[in-house]
This record gives structure tokens, sequence and C-alpha cells, in this order.
């Protein structure tokens, strides 16, 4: 029996946990000075939007711990000295591992602005940014205006959130189109208008250039770089992503980059230091993946694949094919496998649209063997095992356009966009067209 | 936590009602207003008007309100505020509105005469303000029944329509909720009231609502209507007959190819009052294990108790002669025996690995109470089954049952329990359907590879307390028999994960422990070795 020491109890470090009890009767302990217990972090937004209360968000009943003998410790660790193996917590006694697992995630970025720690402003990542934008924006009458800086997924969801309390939001957005960076222009323009349908102020090509006090040391306005205009506002959330969380190790031994760095079976330069989730950063990055995933499902494949190593099944990180999806005000997005802003060199892509409705789909596929690589869908579900099948199996594109209906995941009774597509597809390949 | 409360106390409403929801409520209310003045006896004359007026106001001012609320804004899921609105969220709006509905359900139930009842006269009061449509319709007085039947359709039909407005981008919603609306309507108020006018002095029809099934409608095989059935000649007979088959014959071919959706949510009036009246009341469904536990025994308690009494009615009032008739006591008594020990029999030899601990020492227990309780007819000379008179039985039953759990309970805790609270804990009809998807059914709710994001929208918005989510970020299939198809879960989830579905028996139940998007081997490994646990 070995003793586990997990910091941070995310998605990444609790299925570590669970999985590591699955398989031993290790001494397991989560260390975490954000929340007592393990909460989904992806639906922060809806307590605040009143979908849910705070309970809601705990996917384990808070006796699951006890009964699966995984103790959590609610502290912040100051430090590790992985030479004596502990790890030093600010309240507690210093805690003796065999094996330490390394799962703190991120923090949201801050570019140096000036004006960066004003009051009011904030990342939206924690359970205590949630706090914080409870106090700082509880309605329309405390706070104005508020002003998002950064157009990916958080960006969006922060401005549902205060869009939902009726705040009137800007937002900036550094590219010509939203999330553009990502997505192509097709995609990326119909949610521009359908952001601006949510009464949103979307600012496409604007940079923050300074966040202004309003002599208490809390934010009174930003000013915008590109035309120095200035916008009054309570409250500025920045959201330009996200970056390890990892300062707290600055002083160990452990190799830093931007992450903790490791290797493709998630050890850290250290014996009995592993590393998982947002906070590790690989050595190589893994095919067209970044060396940082700060995903929700890639924290979750790291736990349980380091779980198999330190029960004794040395298992390497050995992610299957991309997979993402997300929410943008009313509309649903997937992707399987990999679809760039632009298809890279030699691809081609396959764009359709519903005529009236926010449903598109986007495929990119290799021009010359036309392998199909990947697919982006809006307001249509797709389905993940089938997707996964087609991609392992590296169909073509007209494979995959002719069995299309197989993968609907809409529910029942919806109107289906597969015709539609085989139909545009076919004429626009009229001369290979197959079935 | 102090947290907890930190955050839904200072939390606030998204947009507090707007003028057009303020001014619709007040419309709304003013229709209930000229219901309790009827009530209170004051004079409204001429009564086909008022109540013309009342009427059109409840279903005007529920219109109003919803075009208030979702016109003119993008569709989609419209949750806003739910845990931040008194009315939604067990302020002191909500519990006041729960003991009107349970004060109105008593005296419904208990005390008629209060709201002008006169069985042997003309009516006064808010019943007598129903004449005329009664009349209208059925060529006989207004009842407690009839005014009761009248709101209730009421509330089906135009909180149905705000129902769809708010999920006007689902059309599976809008569809169901068509359904339940039009089985209102047509099956459950205006034909049993049509068949009302064909009853003459040599033909009477007892009311029947056909899609109400037995043992929901519990009171379907008593003497009296079982007798008129009978003398009302091939209808009556007919009518008869398709209630023995609609049970025994139809629910289950359907619960096969549908699961029990095609009742609870499509169907059933209890399932279209909680899905349109009782739909802002869904997230308040208690979620917990204990809760399940409850559950389990309540309803399945409720299922003995509804086959005990009905054996005991029926058996009461069946002869011994089988020159007279071919169904006697003692034939009855067997035949029943038989049908419960085959089914019995069929979980315990096929089904044995799909039921719970728990639940296979309770089906014992129950199967051997049942058994013996009907071999003591056999071997004592007593005239009454199962210790008790039927027709103590038979009145414990509606009275705890019928009336204070279906309906005070039931309906009337809406605002604070949530709106499935009968369904899940009470209904022997839904317990029956469940026991049936759960082990022999196509059913499932399909859960998308490894696309969950635990995020709780689900469980939240599940209004039998089912925590989907539990099984969601398994990359676990849904098969449980609680689940009455209603289709939210997949509705409010934002990354498309959960899909109902008809499909194979095979491949319906899926553990999973590692999910899709990692190292095939690994996935392969794991989840075999978690099979052999």
């Amino acid at each position: 029996m070995k003793n586990i020491v997990i910091i941070g109890n995310g998605i990444s470090g609790i299925t570590a946990a669970r999985h590591i009890r699955k398989f031993s009767d290790h001494h397991i302990q989560v260390i975490s000075a954000e929340s007592e217990y393990f909460f989904s972090r992806t639906a922060l937004m809806y307590v605040y939007m009143g979908h849910m209360n705070w309970k809601h968000l705990l996917p384990y009943e808070n006796d699951f711990w006890r009964k699966n003998d995984i103790n959590l410790v609610h502290d912040r660790v100051k430090t590790v000295k992985p030479e004596v193996k502990k790890v030093l917590l600010d309240k507690g006694e210093p805690i003796a591992y065999d094996d330490l697992i390394i799962a703190t995630g991120s923090k949201p970025n801050k570019f140096g602005w000036p004006g960066q720690e004003l009051k009011g402003v904030r990342g939206l990542y924690s359970k205590q940014d949630l706090e914080a934008l409870e106090y700082y924006v509880p309605n329309k009458k405390v706070c104005k205006r508020a002003v998002i800086v950064g157009g990916g997924l958080i960006g969006i969801e922060l401005a549902e959130m205060l869009r939902s309390r009726d705040i009137p939001v800007t937002m900036l957005v550094r590219e010509s189109n939203f999330w553009n960076n990502v997505l192509p222009d097709e995609e990326a323009k119909m949610l521009n208008e359908h952001i601006r349908e949510h009464h949103i102020d979307l600012r496409l090509e604007r940079n923050l250039d300074s966040i202004i006090d309003d002599g208490n040391g809390k934010v009174k306005a930003i000013k915008v770089k590109e035309t120095s205009e200035v916008i009054g506002c309570d409250y500025v959330g920045l959201t330009p992503g996200v970056s390890p969380n990892v300062s707290f190790l600055k002083d160990s031994d452990i190799e830093i980059n931007k992450g903790v760095v490791v290797n493709r079976y998630l050890e850290t330069n250290i014996d009995h230091v592993y590393a998982i989730g947002d906070c590790a950063e690989q050595k190589k990055p893994i095919g067209n993946r970044p060396p940082i995933e700060a995903v929700w499902y890639t924290g979750r494949m790291m736990g349980e694949v380091v779980a198999q190593t330190i029960c004794g099944n040395k298992t390497a990180y050995n992610p299957g094919n991309w997979f993402n999806s997300a929410k943008f005000l009313d509309i649903e997005y997937q992707t399987y496998g990999w679809v760039f802003n632009q298809p890279q060199n030699g691809d081609d892509d396959f764009y359709w649209k519903h005529p009236d409705e926010n449903i598109c789909i986007h495929i990119h596929y290799e021009r010359s063997s036309r392998k199909f690589k990947g697919i982006n869908t809006f307001g249509f579900r797709l389905r993940h095992e089938v997707m996964d099948k087609w991609l392992n199996e590296e169909r073509s594109v007209d494979f995959v356009i002719d069995h299309i209906d197989e993968a609907n995941f809409d529910p029942e009774f919806y109107e289906d966009p597969t015709k539609a597509i085989k139909k545009a597809f076919y004429k626009k390949h009229s001369n290979k067209a197959a079935v | 936590m102090s947290l907890d409360r930190n955050l839904s106390l200072t939390g606030e409403a998204p947009r507090k009602l707007n003028h057009q929801q303020k001014l619709s409520t007040a419309v709304g209310i003013l229709g209930l207003i000229i219901l309790l003045l009827a009530s209170f006896n004051v004079q409204l004359q001429p009564r086909w008007m008022f109540l013309t007026l009342a009427l059109s106001a409840i279903a005007g001012g529920i219109i109003w309100f919803a075009k208030a609320s979702y016109s003119g804004i993008p569709k989609g899921i419209k949750n806003d505020g739910a845990f931040l609105k008194p009315m939604t969220s067990r302020g002191v709006v909500a519990y006041a509105t729960g003991i009107g509905l349970t004060g109105f359900y008593i005296i419904l139930y208990f005390f008629p005469e209060l709201i002008g009842l006169n069985e042997n006269g003309a009516n006064t009061g808010l019943i007598a303000l129903f004449d005329p449509l009664s009349q209208f319709l059925a060529n006989r007085p207004a009842s407690q029944w009839f005014v009761y039947g009248t709101l209730y359709t009421i509330a089906i039909l135009f909180f149905g329509i705000k129902f769809m407005w708010k999920y006007r981008h689902n059309r599976y919603q809008r569809l169901r909720t068509f359904s339940v609306s039009f089985f209102q309507l047509g099956f459950a108020f205006i034909i049993p009231e049509l068949m009302a006018r064909l009853n003459s002095k040599d033909f009477s029809l007892p009311y029947y609502d056909l899609k109400n099934i037995w043992p929901l409608n519990y009171y379907n095989f008593q003497q009296y209507r079982v007798d008129s059935m009978i003398e009302a000649g091939d209808v009556g007979l007919g009518l008869l007959i398709f209630g023995v088959v609609s049970i025994f014959i139809i629910t289950p071919i359907l619960t096969f190819k549908y699961g029990k959706r095609w009742y609870c949510s499509w169907v059933c009036g209890c399932g279209g009052l909680a899905e349109t009246a009782g739909d802002p009341y869904r997230h308040l469904s208690d979620k917990s294990t204990r809760a399940w536990k409850i559950e389990r025994w309540l309803v399945h308690g409720v299922v003995v108790f509804v086959t005990l009494m009905t054996t005991a009615v029926i058996y009461s009032y069946l002869g011994t002669d089988t020159s007279k008739y071919w169904l006697t006591k003692s034939s009855f008594l067997l035949g029943v025996a038989g049908i419960l020990s085959l089914i019995f029999a069929w979980v315990m030899i096929f089904k044995r690995e799909r039921i719970q601990k728990d639940a296979k020492y309770a089906a014992i227990g129950f199967f051997v109470l049942i058994i013996g309780l009907m071999g003591l007819h056999f071997i004592s000379s007593t005239d009454q089954l199962f210790l008790l008179s039927a027709g103590d039985l038979q009145k414990s039953y509606g009275f705890l049952i019928g009336s204070i759990f279906s309906g005070v309970v039931g309906t009337g805790f809406y605002p604070i329990l949530g709106n499935r609270v009968w369904c899940r804990f009470g209904c022997p009809m839904a317990a029956i359907l469940g026991f049936q998807q759960k082990l022999f059914s196509r059913f499932r709710i399909s859960t998308n590879g490894g696309q969950c994001i635990s995020c709780g929208n689900c469980s939240t918005y599940c209004e039998m307390g089912i925590d989907v989510r539990a099984y969601a970020q398994k990359g676990q299939n849904i098969v449980r028999s609680s689940c009455v198809g209603c289709g939210i879960c997949s509705a409010v989830c934002p990354r498309g994960v959960l899909k109902l579905e008809n499909d194979k028996v095979k491949g319906r139940i899926n553990p999973k422990d590692v999910l899709l998007g990692n190292d095939v081997n690994l996935m392969e490994y794991v989840n075999s070795k978690i099979k052999n646990f």
C-alpha cells in the first residue's frame, strides 16, 4: 500500500483518485484550497444564471468520498519538497507521499495590462471568481456595464451569464470574427450574428489598452487600444485564455516550462511525481495537439492513464481522435477530428448551412486521397462513437456524407438535415457522386 | 457551507417580471377571483357569461404571460433564474400557492358542499357557475368533478401552449405536449361527457376515460361499474374488455417498443398536468439516493396495495356457483395467483441479475404475502379475503392513495416538492410500466461517448429525481424504471450527450469505465477488468 497524494480536486485529480481506488487499496489524499468537494467547473456559469444551485454542481454525493476512502484535504499547497517526498501546506502539517500527482489546473491569463489588478477585474475560472462576480455584478443597478476581454469559450459563457441578468456587455475580440483563430470564417461569422442577436456589443479586431482606476482601487472604465475609446464599466472579465497554475512549484526541483514538463507517461523529471490535466505540458506535442491541453476531456483521460501507471500497469498517455464540444449562447457545437480555421495544405473543405436556422457542418478532407480529416457541427448533434470509428477507419469524405444519417444524434422528431447535406455535397461533387 | 447560502440568497432574478408578465398575471388572477366570488355564493348572473369570462381570463392570462416571456427572444433553453425567482425556488409565494392548491384539493375531495354541491337540489356557488357548461355538454347539472375536470383541462391546454412556446426549438417536446393536450381534451373531458348524454333509464355507462388504465384507475373494476357495463350490452362489455386488455396486452406491447413514456408523458392526464402546469417546478425534485430508496419502497408498496384491494373487491362480488357465471371466487383467485406466480418466476429465472438485492428480497416478501393471504381463503371459511373487508380496503385506498397522495400531495405540493411527486412515489401504473421498462423494453437514453462534462443540468431538470449525470459521466446508457421519457435531460444538455431512443435490446446496458477518447487498448483493458469485478 502506497501513500498517494493528489494536488487539485478538479476533473483530472478526481478521475485519477477514483481509478486508483478502483484498482488498489492505496491510501489516497486529495488536496484543494479552492473547494471542499469536487465540482464541475464547466457548470459554474449555471449557478450565476440561476439554472442550478451550488450543490447541483457536485457530481458525487458528499459521503461518496468517505465511502470510497478518498481523503479530502481542504488546504493550500505552499510548495513541494521532492527531496524529502513531502508537500507543505498553508495551515496543516506537511503531508508525506510515495507518489505525487500534480493536477492544479489553470489560471486566467493576464498580459500585463495597466490596471489588471484593480477590484472588479477578474477572470472566470474558479469558485472564487464566481463569488467575486456575484459580489461585483449582482444586477444592472450595481454594474451599469461589463467589458469582456477575449473572445473564446469562457468569454462567451461570461457574456451569456451577464446577459441573463440584463447587464449591458461589451466584448473586445482580437480576431476579425469570433473565435476565428480556431473556427473557419463561415462559422465564426454566424456566431458574430448570434452574439449580436443577444444584444451583446461585440467589438471585433479590438484589444485592451488599459484599465482605468476610479480613484479607490476599483475599475471605472477601460481604454481600447485601436481607437483610444474609453468605455465606462463596473466590471472587467479577463478571458484571453488560461495558462498552467504552477507558480507554487517554482522553487522546487520539478521541471517547469509553461506547465509541468512531462513525458508520455505523464512523469515529471523527478521519480514518483506526475502531472496531469491543464497544468501538464508534453515535452513533445502529440500529433496536432498543443503541448498543453486545457480541456475537460483530456484532463479526464490523463487521470485515467496515470491511475493505471500508479497501480502497476505502466501506461502511456495515448489520446485517440480529437473531439470537443461547447455551446455558444443557444448554439451547440461539436467537433471530431481536425478542422482548422483554414484547410491545411493539400486539404479541401465542404461547408453546408441550413437556409434559415443556425445549423451547419464543416468538413475538412485530403484533396487527393479524399480522406476525411474532421468535422465541425453547429446545431446538429453527432454520435461520438460513430465519428470516432470512421476516423479510425480512415474513411473517405464520400463515405462520411453517404452515411451521415447513421451518425445523427439529434433528439427524435427533429428536422433531419442529412438529406439536405447529401444533396448539397453531391451537387458540388457531381462528378464523384457515389452511393 | 456558508457559500451556498450566499450564492442563492444574494443571487438576483435575471429580469424581475416585466410589465406584460405582471399584467397577464393580473388577468389570470382576475379569472380566479371570479371563481372565488362564486364559491362565496356571490350571485353572478348570467352564469354562462361569468363562467366564460372567468375561464377566458385564466386562459388568456396564461397565453399572454407565455408571449411576454418567450416571444421576441432567440429560441433555446429558458431556465434563467429558475433558482432565483421565489415562485420556482420555494419562496414565500411558492408556499402560498402550494397551500392554496392543497386547500382546493381538500375541499374538492372531502367538502364539496362548501363549493356548492347539492345532490338533492340545485347546485349553488362555484359548482352552479359551471352548470351551463355541463348542461351544454352532458345535459346534466355540474358536479365537483366536472368543475375539476374543466379546470384541469384548461390548465393542460393553456400551460401546454406556454410549454410549447418555451420549447419551440424542440419538436419532441412540442409533439409530446400536443399529444397530452389531445388526450386530455378528447378522452378525459369531451368523450366521457358526451357518453353521459347517451345515458337513459335503460342504458347507462359509467364515466369512462379510456386512457385511464387500471391500476391508475383503481376503481375501474368496482361492482357498480362492472354491473353497469355488463348491463349496457355490447358497448359496455366492449369497454370492460378494453379495460382488461389495455393493462394486460396493449400496455406491455407499447412499453416494450417505446418505454413507459408512451403513457407517462404522451397520454396520461396526471403526466399531462405535471408536464405543463407543473413544468416550472421540475428542478425541485429530490435527487439524493435516499429519496430514490424511499421511492422504490413507496411506489411498489402502492402496487401491492392496489393489487390486494382490487382482488378483494372483485372477489367480494363474484359468486361461488359455476353454473350461474363462469368466473367464481375460487377460479378468480386461482387465476390471480397464477398470473402473479408466472411474473414472479419469469423475473427470478430470467432477470435475476437485473434487479438489486433489496428489490429481490422485497419481491419475494410481497409474493409470499399475497399468495399466503390468498391461501387463507382456501383453508379458512371466512368470507373476508385478506382479513379486512373489501369495502374497508377500497375506502382506505381511495382515501390514502386516490385522494391524499395523488391529489393533495401530488399536485398541491408541485411548488415545493416538484411536479412528479405522485408519478414517482405513488403511481402504481408508473411502477408497473417502469418494472417492465427496466426489464423488457427497447427504450433507453443513450449517452454520447465521452462528451459529458458533468455539468449537472440533466440531473437538475429531471423531474423524476434521476441522477442522469451519474450515468452520463460514466458513458453509460440510462435504463431506469422511473424514467418517464420527458426528454428534458436531452434538451438541457449543453453538449449533445443524451438521446432518447428505441433500439435493439442487446447493448442497452453498457457499463464503461474508461470513456471514449482515450487509448483504445486502455479502454478495452479497463472496461473488461471492471466487468469482472
